[in-house]
């Protein structure tokens, strides 16, 4: 089933933001001097993770910054326990609220560590080349090998399974159950992020091409949702799972996954139109609003149910790279390719 | 993929198995320009490498989801790429050596394709190491070495010391027959000029400017003293008749380059369509193509290029007083219909 962005249906481009609702002067920025690779809470403290080396950790009049790599950071994952990132000095760091880091894993042949991923019970996840790795919370070790070069995990978010996202397709892989084969989900062409729907009842992957593929996984039904106009980088189901929003596209693109077959046969919503292109989602922990970064360095907050939008930052000087939510959904952590970002409280 | 200052130059290193593409690495490293490179090598690579940012790659060649078969990008490229970006001011230039039987397309097609990777980098020439001595019999029996010919702007014949003057005359007539475009250098334990190598721009659109093939210019007087100084400045005056012991003339079976050109000013009405169909016919055939294109009324050059099916195409710069409007255009490719092509750029005639 093929579902496509209808281009222009909704609002035209040159709406007039000026007269939108703002919170700018309740951002408190932050400098990170480095690109800002994910945007995390621990316990109540905002957590940058920068592309080289440090974890910016900014608790208002306290800054400070935790070494948990030498490199490049290329992954990270978090929970309300710690942040585990995955770095191209072939480690995997787990670091927590008080900055102590445990060093999960070190690869053997000190290769990339490319993706990183938070399961059940303090299972951490993560892959190197072809091969994913899965630390139980027991603290057993499991491997498993995918065709190509691993693109993206993701856990299931019932029951210990994991998405393995490569050329060709996605591996579901229980690491518990020994002996048994992986389950394939088979579709042509090259898979990069990968996320399970809040229900379990669907998959979607991130394509090299500037469209997603998913499953209905009962019964492998296929779903294709096109239309955007660069690769599709961000994905991010609402907390009550009745939409996937999407970057990729000068606005937001909502798909429908409330009905039994999910956006098929449905149109997307589209919300925010805007000059620049959606570069980062991430919707509110509770309520049907979306945040969204642009390429221009913009954040607005938008409500799904009206497309009402609060402006958050301005356009600045480079790309929305991470964007993270406090659990409670009070504030929003911002971060940007120029390192440049802001603590915005609601 | 215009210009932009704040673009890592990516330069791509091919060449058949034994040639000398890790001694040409290892001696560009070492030289002393004071730049910092990060290398992306094959995971097979065998000889280190002296480098202080070294990525190793698997080689994953992913076709795209768009119909075209053609149409291949290197998955770990863009991966690496992307994480060599969260280290960005920490290198000036990025290098990658495939592997001696890679096809050099889906590396250049990678960075026309992935949207990030076109943002961030830029292709800037791809170089071909070729062993003077077993070139020719690669090049009957390994379809992956005249690809890596046909593909190059530059292209290094090493080892120039294991050949006489006659042979080596003879290969270059042969690299010629497949490539008269490309940039040709002359080498022993691949001892070139860095800037020979590096910062050439040959996938800019602005700098094609000459696509004149390069024998015209080239010191072929048959005194092969190695390590010449290789002019900076093409057509400076030489003496084009010249030739020494005169180029030999081959006719390569399979692989050829067709060039075009016309001093009727282009429909761009007809010539878009008509380019774009042939590529989408031919496109798995023709390697690479370029052209500047004079179309009616307009006072400005157009220049396009293309891998495969991928083109991607410009207006330049306005045309000169007293500048020659002439519309040229070549291709480079296996089997190509040469009058089927001839005759339709022909009917794109304003």
């Amino acid at each position: 089933m093929d579902c496509r962005v209808k281009p222009g249906n909704d609002k035209s481009v040159t709406d007039t933001r000026a007269t939108s609702a703002s919170i700018t002067d309740r951002v408190r920025p932050i400098a990170g001097d480095a690109p800002i690779v994910g945007a995390h809470f621990l316990a109540s403290t905002p957590v940058f993770v920068l592309g080289e080396q440090e974890l910016l950790f900014a608790d208002e009049g306290n800054e400070r910054r935790v070494a948990a790599h030498s490199g490049a950071i290329l992954e990270t994952a978090a929970d309300e326990r710690h942040i585990v990132t995955g770095g191209d000095d072939g480690k995997v760091i787990a670091t927590d609220a008080a900055g102590a880091q445990q060093t999960i894993a070190v690869d053997a042949k000190k290769r990339w560590i490319d993706h990183v991923a938070l399961g059940p019970e303090g299972a951490i996840a993560w892959s190197a080349g072809k091969t994913t790795f899965v630390r139980t919370g027991k603290g057993e070790e499991r491997t498993l090998d995918a065709p190509s070069t691993v693109a993206g995990l993701a856990f299931a978010p019932k029951g210990f399974r994991l998405a393995i996202a490569h050329y060709n397709g996605v591996t579901l892989w229980f690491p518990n159950a020994a002996g048994a084969a992986p389950e394939k989900l088979e579709w042509k062409g090259s898979h990069l992020g990968v996320a399970f729907s809040p229900d379990g009842r669907f998959l979607v992957t991130t394509m090299q091409e500037p469209m997603l593929h998913g499953w209905r996984l009962a019964d492998g039904k296929h779903m294709r949702m096109s239309g955007y106009s660069a690769r599709v980088r961000s994905l991010n189901w609402t907390a009550d799972g009745a939409f996937l929003a999407t970057s990729g596209s000068e606005q937001i693109i909502l798909w429908p996954y409330e009905g039994k077959d999910g956006p098929m046969g449905k149109q997307p919503r589209l919300l925010a139109p805007s000059p620049s292109r959606v570069s980062v989602v991430a919707c509110h922990p509770q309520q049907p609003v979306v945040a969204a970064g642009f390429v221009d360095g913009m954040v607005l907050l938008v409500r799904i149910d009206d497309g009402a939008e609060i402006l958050v930052r301005r356009p600045g000087d480079a790309p929305v790279t991470a964007l993270g939510w406090s659990a409670d959904g009070t504030t929003l952590a911002i971060g940007c390719e120029d390192g440049s970002g802001g603590i915005a409280r609601l | 993929m215009t210009a932009q200052p704040d673009k890592i130059p990516v330069t791509v290193l091919t060449g058949y198995l034994g040639a000398g593409k890790t001694t040409l690495l290892n001696r560009i490293l070492s030289e002393p320009h004071g730049k910092k490179f990060a290398v992306i090598v094959n995971e097979f690579g065998e000889i280190g490498i002296d480098n202080e940012l070294v990525v190793n790659a698997d080689e994953e060649v992913f076709e795209m989801n768009n119909g075209c078969i053609c149409c291949t990008v290197r998955g770990d490229l863009v991966r690496i790429i992307d994480g060599l970006m969260r280290r960005k001011g920490k290198f000036d230039a990025i290098i990658v050596e495939t592997t001696g039987l890679a096809d050099p397309a889906p590396v250049a097609q990678t960075f026309f394709v992935d949207e990030q990777v076109g943002a961030k980098t830029k292709l800037d020439a791809v170089v071909t190491v070729a062993d003077a001595k077993w070139l020719k019999d690669r090049l009957k029996d390994a379809p992956e070495a005249k690809n890596q010919i046909a593909f190059a702007d530059v292209i290094i014949i090493n080892k120039t010391d294991l050949v006489t003057p006659d042979e080596l005359a003879d290969v270059e007539a042969r690299i010629r027959a497949i490539n008269p475009y490309a940039r040709l250098h002359r080498t022993e334990r691949a001892k070139v000029q860095i800037d020979e190598v590096l910062g050439r721009n040959a996938f800019d659109l602005d700098r094609i400017l000459d696509i004149e093939p390069q024998f015209l210019h080239e010191d072929n007087h048959g005194h092969h003293h190695h390590d010449h100084d290789h002019h900076r400045d093409h057509g400076n005056g030489h003496d084009h008749d010249s030739h020494g012991r005169g180029l030999k003339h081959y006719h390569d079976e399979d692989m050829q380059s067709v060039a075009l050109r016309t001093d009727k000013a282009l429909s761009p009405d007809k010539f878009f369509p008509w380019v774009q169909d042939l590529v989408a016919k031919e496109g798995p055939n023709i390697l690479r193509c370029k052209g500047i294109l004079s179309f009616k009324d307009d006072p400005q050059r157009f220049v396009f290029q293309g891998v495969h099916m991928i083109l991607d195409g410009d207006h330049q710069r306005p045309w000169k007083d007293g500048e020659a409007r002439d519309s040229r255009i070549v291709f480079i490719g296996r089997n190509l219909p040469e009058d089927k092509i001839r005759q339709g750029f022909e009917a794109c005639a304003a």
